[in-house]
């Protein structure tokens, strides 16, 4: 049984998201202008998938729910996506090495 | 069925189809991502010749449109009509603005000639490597990805902003209650999905190098 | 007529699918017939060799996308997976119709194709090929794919939902007919799969509308690239074929065993391993296309794996019928088939995952054989079987029994004659989407050709007399085959809501040993 209806997010927490979501982006942005070499990348994807938890668990409501078929099909999501792009590149990565 | 378990079931429906969305993107990463690591150099210099300054604004137009929509699923669940509708238009104008900035930013592609076709031609240099002269075919190969990325994107928030008008003209119809308001919550659903989308593209776009590294 | 075009009851969808897709594997059956004429003869003497080539694309891309894809699932499971859950209907049944409007539209498309000339890309579409060189078709017979794949998605969606929320109360997930477990790991793949190749198919398009040319080898395009998007969906989608037949096999044994599937744990979960491994092996289909070997050896390695839990279904298949009651009825006959075709198309699947051979083979009528022994020894075999089988639920008609076993007999034969000499074939290097070929190959060519006229009988006998047996069949009641499962506790066919009274479950799957009384002789 979801308890999305009886469970209403406070104003506070939603005003709170949106500004860190925010404030995350002048981040992202800005650490971009700092070199990092290849670790640039890596802090740009993970401040990105910050701010996509944030958006999935609250805005979407994930961390209220009790349903586990969501939680299932989110991980499952990621988890076929995540298949599809490493496989790939396990033919395009080790070409080289002939 | 109860109006509960129709919640619930709608609900499961429409996390399905996300799904369905996260694997179509997800064909096109799978390309951004193998010729990123293969043309390395010719994508960061064709990402540095996109105007950042819009692509921050629109992720911030989105991340915001994006809050407005959670406030509007908020309104429907506590019975706030008027404020439903309200927070609707606020999204649909959000989205508004971040595809007239897509338009503008397509514009200038078009006069720069970034445009991918017979009349492509880039030159622009790679910050801090100024004897580094682009590939043609591999700057082509990047905005190629762009337009169908972000093209791809904009047609999702097209049928957003078209779903979020079915939904201000059935809230002005009295058609939601706190007993029910599953379409406000699945369209929801969609436009968040939609910003997740953008939220992994500007970085990727834009920002794959900005330093002279 | 307006109440059937507009209906959203799951059974009059499974029926109008029934009659589209029927058709479309008649137009498949005319392509095929068309190659085989062809090459009866060694000479590319009856067309052309881009005729041909239109041919054989025709044929993959009917035969793949608008009857094995949508042949079981959309026909027996829209009409089945409600009643055998003692639902009333789908989750979504405005969907459900919105899937067949999709595959129609997708026909439509497709037809216009045809009549205009086709495509000679082959069924898969490779690139630059089919970006830079093939005709504007291109761009029309993706679309009608991609359009295809909607309808697709939306059914597997729908039967989601509608097995996790619409089970009738007491129908635990232990006491799920392994139809409907077939059916679940299926729309898994359906959800999972199809949208990979409906981008891609798009991104063919967009390279030959809007010259955003992602697949173009002059701006550093990979054709590799396209045949990893592309075969990350196909491959997974023979399995959208095969299971759901395999979950018919499972039904038809088991009545027909009179006998619980043996380890039916072992089988249920054996069709969510089939969905989940048969996502890690697709790069199996381009050994010899320039991968990296490293890559084709993690591919190799994995599509060994897929075989294990097709086997544990086999070996608990055979094991249901050891000391079962087996009768030899029409569908037990189509199930007793596909145990056999269906085992040498997976044994030489395992032929193929070996590095060393494939590069002897791939490409050559070994592979094709390899794929019609399980598409067409195991998918359309299970579907013919499920047909007769439920044939009496869906019409409220027997078919007659002994034309059904006739048609079965030469269904068998013709199958056989067809494809084991291509087998043959192929090992001694007859290449596939050739129109001709050295005349030492004749002999074979020639004993396939005349199995295609048998098995084509083998399919239009049945057209005949179950349109006949519409009018004049016996007439059936509840539970003609004294079956287990929910379906037959209703009339024949279902009345609109499917039950009159909201079935309760207090039984397991397959209780015949409940269900004593002897069966009908038939």
């Amino acid at each position: 049984m979801s308890e999305n209806e009886h469970h209403i997010v406070p104003l506070w927490l939603y005003a709170l998201i949106g500004a860190t979501l925010l404030v995350m982006t002048g981040v992202t942005y800005g650490v971009a202008l700092i070199d990092l070499g290849r670790w640039n990348t890596v802090v740009a994807l993970c401040i990105a998938t910050f701010k996509a938890t944030l958006v999935v668990l609250i805005f979407m409501h994930v961390k209220y729910t009790n349903e586990k078929m969501t939680k299932a099909v989110i991980i499952s999501a990621i988890f076929f996506l995540t298949l599809l792009l490493t496989l790939s590149l396990a033919d395009f990565g080790t070409r080289a090495w002939l | 069925m109860t109006m509960e378990q129709q919640q619930n079931t709608a609900s499961l429906g429409m996390w399905l189809f996300l799904v369905t969305e996260v694997m179509f993107f997800g064909g096109m990463f799978c390309a951004y991502l193998i010729y990123r690591l293969k043309f390395y150099n010719d994508f960061a210099a064709a990402s540095q010749s996109i105007d950042v300054k819009w692509g921050a604004i629109n992720t911030a137009v989105l991340l915001v449109s994006s809050w407005t929509m959670a406030m509007a699923v908020r309104c429907a669940q506590l019975g706030k009509q008027k404020l439903l509708i309200l927070f609707l238009l606020f999204t649909m104008l959000f989205g508004a603005t971040f595809l007239g900035v897509k338009a503008k930013e397509y514009h200038d592609k078009f006069v720069e000639k970034h445009v991918p076709g017979p009349s492509f031609v880039f030159n622009d240099k790679l910050l801090g490597h100024p004897d580094y002269v682009p590939n043609q075919g591999h700057t082509q190969m990047f905005f190629s990805i762009y337009f169908a990325m972000t093209g791809m994107h904009a047609l999702h928030m097209v049928i957003g902003l078209g779903l979020m008008a079915y939904l201000v003209i059935a809230a002005g119809r009295g058609k939601f209650s706190t007993a029910y308001y599953t379409p406000v919550e699945n369209i929801g659903l969609y436009w968040h999905f939609v910003d997740v989308v953008w939220i992994y593209l500007f970085p990727l776009l834009y920002l794959i190098s900005r330093t002279k590294g | 007529m307006k109440s059937w075009l507009l209906t959203v009851d799951h059974k009059r969808i499974a029926i109008l699918y029934m009659l589209s897709i029927t058709f479309f594997f008649f137009i498949g059956g005319i392509y095929a017939l068309l190659i085989r004429l062809e090459l009866l003869t060694p000479a590319g003497d009856l067309v052309q060799a881009d005729t041909y080539n239109r041919l054989f694309t025709g044929h993959g891309i009917v035969m793949v996308f608008f009857f094995l894809i949508p042949v079981v699932p959309a026909i027996l499971g829209n009409f089945l997976v409600p009643l055998m859950i003692g639902a009333k209907d789908l989750a979504f049944p405005r969907i459900n119709l919105m899937s067949w409007y999709l595959y129609i539209v997708a026909g439509v498309m497709l037809l216009h194709v045809i009549i205009t000339g086709g495509v000679d890309t082959g069924w898969t579409f490779y690139t630059p090929y089919s970006t830079a060189f093939a005709s504007p078709k291109v761009i029309e017979a993706g679309l009608a794919a991609f359009i295809m794949g909607f309808s697709s998605i939306f059914t597997g969606l729908n039967f989601i939902v509608t097995i996790h929320r619409m089970r009738a109360p007491g129908m635990t997930w232990s006491r799920l007919p392994l139809f409907i477990w077939a059916q679940y790991a299926t729309s898994l793949v359906m959800i999972l799969g199809t949208p990979v190749i409906a981008i891609t198919l798009v991104l063919v398009v967009l390279e030959r509308l809007f010259h955003l040319g992602i697949f173009d080898p002059k701006l550093g395009g990979d054709p590799l690239l396209f045949q990893h998007l592309f075969w990350f969906y196909s491959h997974p989608a023979v399995y959208i074929m095969i299971l759901p037949s395999m979950g018919v096999i499972s039904e038809l044994i088991a009545c027909f065993s009179r006998k619980r599937i043996f380890g039916f744990n072992f089988v249920a979960l054996s069709s969510v391993a089939i969905a989940v491994l048969g996502f890690l092996v697709w790069a199996h289909h381009m050994f010899v296309a320039g991968m990296s070997v490293y890559a084709a050896l993690i591919f190799s390695f994995l599509t060994f794996f897929i075989g294990v839990p097709s086997a544990i279904k086999v070996f608990n298949w055979t094991a249901t019928m050891y000391k079962g009651s087996v009768t030899y009825e029409t569908p037990m006959l189509y199930a007793f088939g596909f145990l056999g075709l269906f085992t040498v198309g997976g044994l030489t699947g395992l032929f193929l995952a070996t590095l060393g051979v494939d590069i002897h083979v791939t490409d050559t009528y070994f592979v094709v054989a390899h794929f019609h022994y399980v598409m067409v020894g195991g998918v359309v075999m299970a579907y013919m079987g499920g047909l007769h089988f439920w044939w009496p639920k869906i019409t409220g008609r027997m078919y007659p029994e002994s034309m059904g076993k006739l048609a079965a007999l030469i269904g068998f034969i013709g199958f056989n004659l067809t494809f084991f000499p291509q087998f043959i074939l192929g090992y001694v290097g007859m290449p596939r989407r050739y129109y001709q070929y050295p005349p030492e190959f004749q002999v074979l060519n020639v004993l396939s050709t005349a199995g295609a006229t048998i098995l084509g009988v083998g399919y239009l006998f049945p057209m005949v007399y179950l349109l006949w047996s519409l009018r004049y069949g016996e007439v059936a009641g509840d539970n003609p085959w004294n079956a287990a499962g929910l379906e037959w506790k209703t009339s024949s066919p279902p009345p609109t809501f499917n039950f009159d009274v909201e079935p309760i479950v207090d039984f397991e799957a397959y209780n015949y040993d409940e269900l004593k009384e002897i069966p009908v002789e038939r």
